[in-house]
């Protein structure tokens, strides 16, 4: 199935949720309302003709500067890419969706995001690391802790505003 | 030698004292020797096994220098005492293995009545002795506050304390067959051809050396069973806090429980100081032509027994490069539901075979027995260079 | 061979003791490198495992938003250190896929001889070590006395032993020096029978296999799950290999040669008998027929890299330009797994119109493997844990990136 189908399949479910689609890109994809993230993946999972039974990858994307975002109108936001894949049916596409860069723009407030770890058991570790460097707070997460960085590091390594930090319990990191 | 001594020395004290130093310092000398040999062959068997050359340089040729060389590192390393540890334990254990691994030997005579202590009961006396090792490492593990050396000691408990009981009854075989405890006449009646030895006595017994020689590899920590330490579970198990002469203390250990063993395996089922061959008897090198021709027997015989252990070791060695570790249920179900069984049933087979097929070995029991040269006494019982004097 | 049987023995225990934490690693003999595992243990029995991964983050792909992509190969090369040609190869495929880039016959078929070789490599290394975990010292130097001779191969090829930079976005670094197909073949048919040592001294040892059959089921539903790829995914029955089933731009480097996926369908490898048979105590899943598919597909790496030889030679000299690091990635994302020796190996990269990406993504195989080993640990025993860790086959320079 190619992208418009998964795209017309998924819109007949949710057709609030389902936002964008494009079938041209180098990995077809489409974006999906972070409301409705969960019950995308649901329905991405479970319906007979789409079955996506593995998920490969979340990514977080931090798009600050204007000049790293496509469509130059938008504002700066955080991006979660996931790449799915069906086994059965051989086909593959990558969900996006789009968040603001802090909750209410409070800078501090990380947005947040219905955890998928119920869905994929991959997304566990992958939504961790996703909090861990890109600041993306996951609802739902059953252990939502940083994973590759100490529990008591502060900010989140792959904001494009990241500063590191002098000095961590004395150990110079500068 | 004590009477000889006694004829000499007054007040007679000194000469038993003399006598005790004197069979210490051989003894020590035989098993920190064998050590120091042992290291080196492990790795050179090691090395032969892995397909490549072990140590080649230290000391010019053959790497004869590594033994030395680690020795010295050892001495040389930090003495580190945890801070959790239990300190007076901790320090203690190494040398509680090593004293038991050691006393083992004051019993096993290594040619004809060349012993340190004659004993009638002294094939439970090596094992009693013995068995006694597992106190040092159980301490030592627990002594260290540390959860992997813990670890190790319960393993230990757990294992070499099952396989007493199979090897108790491995050893009670051949004891049965011969109709004594005592290793120097059970050595004794295994005297001529090859056919003589123990082993080829009967099936059972033939069975009986193969499961001795699984629960003496158990016993003695060695892979496949080296549970205790398992490198690649526990760090090093109950060795996990110990470092330079401490750790070697334990090695040195395990070194002389596995010569131990072989020694036990030789006079038990291999025939002891007698050859495959009774080049002894054909040569005339005997006690009852001159105490010359036996002192020189005697010689040959030790040859036998030095010969036959190493085999032993270098089968455990053999054993240990090529064989994976088994796991700790793996380890008791052996030793439960395999080795207690067979070696039960060996048991009763040869006591059947010895009650219904008399001959052979008890006819050279009654010659044993009433052999001028061997006394029947325990404590008192003498060593043959006392006689060849 | 019946392996839906159940064997796994399971391990009846009526006495309880207090509970135990205990820190496997990061400093511990078999945890592959920096692992830490906190195990909640009942005497012997693990009740749980935590895995705590991190102590090697080298901010990898931070350091990718900093330099051009063809800068960032050598960083490729430290994510798994013991397949570095397989990094490369996945890093120069996604970022051709970005750039729309073709490399020359030549050039695919030196990749697919280097990358099969590294496979072997890992593998060995994999074969190797677990021996090790388990106790058995002798095939690890077996392992590494066969891979000393793939790493001289490379040495030949690239000049460097463990980290090439060999294969790069737009081709290799250089053209294959002269003789080193014979040296190559050579290898080969030295290494062919050597596989039976190992066979001997793991695959077939009574010990090994008690060690291993039934220990640490993975079932086929859990596997996917919890993304698990690579031989631990085929290991659990899948029938599933990018270098058959992957996306075009990485699959069709493998178009056209003859090679099996190895993997317990319903129990049964294809061509089985021409392999040491599975014991009857193995569950399809266990740790053993994870090991088993490794041994296995490092021999259809030989014969696929029998036949790139037999290609290479009749392809034309050029190799094609490989890409400078001035060169402009366009805006755009691109995502390619490729099948590497412990898994799917995924990139993504991100341009946004100048040298350096606007993202870099390394989906590392090894995080996904070893999320499922607490699974896989729970209620056997502490021994089972070097075991199921050891059959997981992982480099904790591709977990902490």
């Amino acid at each position: 199935m190619d992208a418009e189908a998964i795209f017309r399949e998924l819109q007949k479910r949710h057709p609030k949720w389902t936002l964008a689609v494009d079938a041209a890109a180098i990995d077809p994809w489409i974006e999906v309302a972070p409301e409705g993230i969960l019950d995308a993946c649901r329905t991405l999972r479970d319906e007979p003709g789409l079955v996506f039974d593995m998920l490969h990858c979340i990514s977080g994307v931090d798009y600050l500067a204007a000049a790293d975002r496509k469509d130059a109108g938008s504002g700066p936001r955080v991006e979660v890419l996931y790449h799915l894949s069906s086994m059965i049916h051989r086909h593959r596409i990558v969900l996006r969706v789009r968040l603001p860069r802090w909750k209410d723009d409070v800078p501090g407030e990380l947005p947040e995001l219905a955890s998928v770890s119920g869905v994929w058991r991959t997304a566990d570790w992958h939504e961790r690391e996703v909090y861990d460097l890109v600041g993306v707070r996951f609802l739902g997460h059953p252990d939502p802790r940083r994973i590759l960085c100490p529990d008591d590091w502060q900010g989140h390594p792959l904001r494009k505003d990241y500063e590191v930090p002098d000095e961590y319990h004395g150990i110079r990191v500068k | 030698m004590t009477t000889f001594l006694l004829q000499w020395l007054n007040p007679p004290w000194l000469a038993y004292a003399l006598a005790a130093l004197v069979h210490c310092g051989l003894l020590l000398a035989l098993v920190v020797g064998s050590v120091a040999v042992c290291n080196w062959a492990e790795r050179k068997i090691a090395g032969r096994v892995q397909d490549r050359l072990g140590p080649a340089r230290v000391g010019g040729r053959f790497g004869w220098l590594q033994s030395p060389a680690d020795g010295l590192k050892l001495l040389c390393k930090e003495d580190l005492i945890p801070a959790d540890a239990d300190s007076l334990l901790f320090r203690f254990a190494p040398y509680i293995s090593l004293g038991a691994s050691f006393a083992a030997f004051v019993a096993i005579p290594l040619s004809n009545d060349w012993v340190a202590q004659r004993l009638d009961a002294a094939a439970f006396f090596v094992l009693a002795v013995a068995g006694l090792e597992v106190f040092g490492v159980i301490l030592g593990g627990y002594a260290s506050g540390s959860k992997w050396s813990l670890f190790g000691a319960m393993r230990e408990a757990a294992q070499v304390v099952s396989y007493e009981v199979p090897l108790g009854l491995c050893v009670l075989v051949p004891v049965m067959v011969a109709g004594t405890m005592n290793l120097v006449k059970i050595g004794n009646m295994q005297e001529g051809w090859f056919t003589n030895w123990l082993i080829f006595h009967d099936p059972f017994t033939f069975i009986t050396f193969w499961v001795y020689l699984t629960c003496a590899v158990a016993s003695v920590n060695r892979a496949p069973f080296d549970l205790a330490e398992a490198e690649s579970e526990l760090v090093a198990g109950f060795l996990t806090e110990y470092s330079g002469f401490r750790w070697s203390a334990f090695f040195m250990a395990e070194y002389g429980s596995m010569l131990a063993v072989s020694f036990l395996a030789a006079i038990l089922f291999f025939g002891g100081w007698n050859g495959p061959v009774p080049i002894a008897r054909w040569f005339g090198l005997m006690q009852e032509n001159g105490p010359l021709a036996g002192y020189l027997g005697n010689l040959l015989g030790l040859a036998n027994m030095l010969a036959k252990g190493s085999l032993g070791i270098v089968v455990m060695m053999w054993i240990r490069w090529t064989l994976p570790r088994l796991r700790i249920d793996q380890v008791l179900t052996t030793c439960l539901k395999y080795c207690i069984p067979l070696a039960a049933a060996t048991f009763v087979g040869a006591m059947a075979w010895t009650f219904v097929a008399r001959g052979g070995l008890n006819a050279g029991n009654d010659d044993a027995t009433t052999r001028p040269g061997v006394a029947t006494g325990g404590v008192q019982g003498e060593v043959a260079m006392t006689k060849s004097q | 061979m019946v392996m839906e049987r159940i064997s796994a023995e399971l391990v009846e225990c009526d006495v309880h003791t207090d509970e135990l934490l205990i820190n496997m690693g990061p400093q511990h003999p078999s945890t592959h490198g920096v692992l830490r595992l906190v195990l909640r243990t009942d005497g012997e029995l693990i009740l749980d495992v935590i895995p705590h991964i991190g102590y090697l983050h080298r901010s990898a792909e931070k350091l990718g938003e900093s330099l051009a992509a063809r800068q960032w190969l050598p960083y490729t090369d430290r994510l798994d250190y013991l397949a570095s040609m397989n990094m490369n190869l996945g890093w120069s495929l996604v970022v051709e896929k970005l750039l729309g880039l073709e490399v020359t016959p030549r050039a695919a078929c030196v990749r697919v001889m280097v990358a099969e070789l590294n496979r072997i490599a890992s593998h060995l290394v994999a074969a190797g070590c677990y021996g090790l975990d388990l106790g058995s010292f002798t095939p690890y130097m077996y392992a590494f006395r066969e891979r000393e001779k793939i790493l001289d191969l490379f040495e030949a090829a690239c000049g460097a032993r463990l980290t090439y930079s060999y294969i790069v976005p737009g081709g290799v670094t250089a053209d294959l020096p002269n003789g080193w197909l014979d040296r190559c073949a050579a290898f080969l048919d030295q290494f062919d029978p050597t596989i039976d040592d190992l066979h001997a001294v793991l695959t077939s040892n009574d010990i090994f296999i008690r060690r291993t059959a039934g220990v640490g089921v993975l079932d086929m539903k859990t596997a996917i799950d919890y993304g698990c790829t690579g031989p631990v995914l085929r290991g659990s029955g899948v029938d599933w290999d990018l270098r058959r089933d992957g996306e075009p731009w990485y699959a069709r480097m493998y178009e056209g040669y003859a090679f099996d996926v190895i993997a317990p369908v319903h129990g049964h490898y294809r061509n089985e008998a021409a392999y040491p048979a599975a014991p009857r105590a193995a569950v399809v899943g266990d740790c053993w027929h994870r090991f088993f598919v490794r041994m296995i597909e490092v021999v259809q790496s030989m014969a696929i890299i029998r036949q790139a030889m037999d290609r290479y030679r009749g392809t034309d000299a050029s190799m094609g330009q490989p890409i400078k690091a001035t060169q402009k990635l366009p805006r755009g994302e691109a995502y390619l797994e490729t099948e590497a020796p412990k898994g799917q190996m995924g990139f993504m990269v991100i341009g946004n119109d100048t040298k350096t990406p606007h993202r870099v993504r390394a989906r590392s195989s090894c995080f996904c493997n070893l999320s499922v080993a607490p699974e896989l640990c729970r209620g056997g025993l502490v021994a089972d844990v070097p075991a199921v860790i050891g059959s997981l086959d992982l480099v904790l320079g591709e977990i902490d990136r």
